[in-house]
């Protein structure tokens, strides 16, 4: 699954510390979704779409193979 | 927003789960030594001892496990996936590898009794060897 984050966090000048801290979860855990390793969970995907005021598919996009 | 407030409930909180954790493990390994250790050292074979050393050490056990499952529900859904995988691994691979070495035990392939403390630490070593590289693969 593709994302916007790194750029929707960039465009408010948040570093993945602050972004990890308004969504409660590690650093690196911000990291990882960042780089597509790691898809989070849907409640974790409305958190973030929701913090950003946005909807969730202009967060997240479907990456078909 | 008040993010340094909600980052520092978060964050405390993880910190003090992982210290109560430590400090409960550190306290269920004394009781250990106490309980393995005090039969011949401190109250010369007397079973009322032994059996409240290992009394003692069951409870600081229980605490122990309380401790660490209140620290991984405190962690996020990331870190709570490595920690599952890793305990996964940790349990197949002490189940496959322990059994095998009770066989050789039994079959008299090894010249030594089988002991219960190499296994403990096999599956610590699996245990910090699959959490490392299930977090370096994520990173």
């Amino acid at each position: 699954m593709k994302n916007k984050l790194k750029v929707l966090r960039a465009e408010r000048n948040w570093t993945q510390a602050d972004l990890a801290n308004y969504l409660d979860v590690s650093r690196q855990t911000i990291n990882a979704i960042e780089k597509g390793k790691f898809d989070p969970s849907l409640p974790l995907a409305f958190k973030i779409a929701r913090l950003f005021t946005l909807k969730i598919e202009e967060v997240f996009e479907e990456q078909l193979d | 927003m008040n993010t340094s407030a909600r980052s520092s409930n978060w964050q405390t909180r993880n910190k003090k789960n992982t210290r109560n954790l430590a400090i409960w493990t550190l306290a269920w390994v004394l009781t250990m030594a106490l309980a393995t250790l005090g039969p011949q050292l401190i109250w010369q074979e007397d079973t009322l001892y032994s059996v409240l050393a290992i009394l003692l050490n069951i409870l600081i056990g229980i605490g122990m496990i309380y401790a660490n499952a209140r620290h991984l529900r405190g962690l996020d859904e990331m870190q709570q996936r490595v920690q599952l995988q890793s305990m996964g691994i940790t349990l197949g691979v002490g189940m496959v590898l322990g059994f095998a070495y009770s066989n050789l035990d039994i079959a008299n392939v090894i010249a030594t009794d089988a002991e219960i403390s190499h296994l403990m630490m096999l599956m610590a070593i699996t245990y910090m060897i699959s959490l490392f590289i299930g977090l370096k693969r994520l990173s």
